[in-house]
């Protein structure tokens, strides 16, 4: 397919709108679409990744008082994280903690994960107590949802931590 | 775990092909993906080729040893020409990113592996350390999640998570975050488009936290009337409510797509046969088809079909045709690289001779 711009390279960007009720696509060459300021030259940057971009500097100037980063463990600046709408590593939550709560907010209206409670694995919990509790409550939770088989393996994980913690 | 024999490649992944699942004549495949990455190491877009090596290798170790996976093929998408680069992501079963941008060299240490057992994987090194997938037939939420459940389950009892007591699980982008948790139903809506009602179906997903893509998942356009519903929010939901959630909303559209249709049928019934007829007629008779006129072309067949206004092909023919005669696959089978014009004749002759056997009524 060619470019509806230029009608000569081959287009590789598809741009699908919805304006007024109406969708139109647009298909446009790299280099057409980069003079639209849709994507930057040799860019791999997809329209979520620069929208995401877009909310990273929204929230970054609000904040601009903050000046956080690089991150302390992989190096990861603000700017990379404009430009990429991409973290660097899980220690990047911690460096931008106050920025990424107002990107977060935006993006899922919320900054509490409600989901399945992970349990590092046996050895690495700090506290086999807490893993302990962690894991009934699990328990209570598949019983209730009558998930039984998954309620067998926690029980077998729970006498299996309690048979360690006692010797 | 086994390594991957190419000569396995005509028949490698494609169950979702097979029309078993639920309301298969409207939703083609459920997706559901988690995201996870590994404590300790930064993600792989910041880290060196060592770390990624790491990352493999700690993943596999975990699989391994507790037989996770038995019969899963281990795939190293560095050791893999670009054609079969390219076949897998064809066959949906790789992203983009995990591969290499068009004819660039794939990423260090990239990896998939593919349970033959039951429909459930892994690729490992992509945006995330690690993304559980599962694809099934048709509209199936509930039970793919399940799969992809219990592995996450076992894998996480092996592995150390980067997870977040307020965030979750901690991903790349800030977009997944959370449950990690994407879930994605691929549904043929013509009837919607051809009422012209899909823009205000379109709207109203995307009023409810849902969002929708092309055939080809995040940047890629819409083609033959497929469109990918998704979850847009990862965060601050279960996952049971957001597969819930989904299943609902998109329930709600193969509900307004067979309204649609009955529409369609009652008030333009002779421009239906019309169109399903034509679309059969060019794809049995054409000689160089492009990839866009064949999706519609088997939008207006598969429509056909739905509605009785066509005794055959079957769903399945269909569906393997829409993998089979895309570029790569074309090239994979004549042994050669083709150009674009070539590629079109190849694609023609392809479709006719999957059709050849079929004499509708």
């Amino acid at each position: 397919m060619v470019c509806d711009n230029c009608a000569k390279n081959e287009a590789e960007v598809h741009l699908t709108q919805i304006v007024d009720n109406e969708m139109t696509t647009v298909h446009l060459c790299p280099s057409c679409a980069a003079d639209k300021g849709l994507e930057s030259e040799g860019s791999k940057n997809l329209p979520l990744t620069d929208f995401l971009a877009q909310m990273g500097k929204a929230a970054m100037a609000e904040e601009e008082a903050v000046t956080a980063g690089p991150c302390s463990y992989c190096g990861t600046t603000v700017d990379d994280f404009k430009r990429s709408g991409r973290l660097g590593c899980p220690h990047c939550y911690s460096t931008y903690d106050s920025q990424l709560r107002a990107i977060l907010r935006r993006i899922h209206g919320s900054t509490q994960h409600l989901g399945k409670v992970y349990v590092p694995p046996a050895g690495e919990a700090a506290d086999r107590g807490a893993r302990l509790t962690v894991l009934r409550r699990k328990l209570q939770r598949a019983v209730e949802s009558e998930a039984f088989e998954h309620a067998a393996d926690i029980r077998d994980q729970i006498k299996e931590l309690e048979a360690t913690v006692e010797s | 775990m086994s390594n991957f024999d190419p000569a396995s490649m005509t028949s490698f992944g494609l169950e979702w092909l097979d029309t078993t699942g639920p309301h298969s004549d409207i939703v083609l495949s459920t997706r559901v993906r988690i995201a996870r990455n590994l404590q300790g190491f930064p993600f792989p877009v910041r880290t060196r080729a060592s770390d990624r090596t790491a990352v493999l290798t700690t993943i596999r170790e975990a699989v391994e040893s507790k037989g996770l996976l038995p019969d899963a093929v281990f795939i190293e998408i560095e050791g893999l020409s670009s054609r079969l680069r390219e076949l897998l992501l064809e066959r949906h079963l790789v992203s983009r990113e995990l591969i290499g941008q068009n004819g660039a060299e794939p990423p260090a240490a990239g990896a998939l592996v593919v349970s033959a057992r039951e429909p459930v994987g892994l690729m490992i090194n992509e945006e995330d350390h690690l993304r559980l997938q599962s694809l099934t037939s048709g509209f199936n939420p509930e039970d793919t999640w399940q799969r992809v459940d219990r592995l996450d389950e076992k894998l996480g009892s092996e592995l150390s998570y980067a997870f977040h007591h307020e965030f979750g699980h901690l991903t790349s982008c800030p977009t997944n975050c959370g449950t990690g948790l994407r879930t994605s139903v691929l549904i043929h809506l013509p009837g919607l488009v051809l009422t012209k009602e899909i823009n205000k179906v379109l709207q109203g997903i995307s009023q409810v936290g849902l969002t929708f893509r092309g055939l080809y998942g995040e940047g890629s356009e819409v083609v033959g009337n497929l469109f990918q519903v998704s979850n847009q929010t990862t965060l601050g939901k279960s996952e049971t409510d957001l597969i819930d959630h989904l299943q609902k909303i998109a329930g709600q559209v193969i509900e307004y797509e067979r309204r649609a249709r009955a529409v369609l049928l009652r008030d333009a019934p002779n421009v239906i046969e019309d169109k399903v007829w034509r679309a059969f007629g060019l794809l049995r008779y054409g000689r160089s088809l492009a990839f866009d006129e064949m999706m519609n072309l088997l939008s207006g067949v598969r429509l056909g079909l739905s509605l009785k206004l066509l005794s055959g092909p079957s769903v399945y023919v269909l569906n393997r045709i829409m993998i089979f005669a895309q570029n790569a696959h074309l090239e994979e089978a004549s042994e050669g690289t083709l150009s674009a014009s070539e590629l079109d004749i190849h694609r023609a002759r392809y479709v006719r001779e999957a059709l050849e056997q079929v004499e509708p009524s």
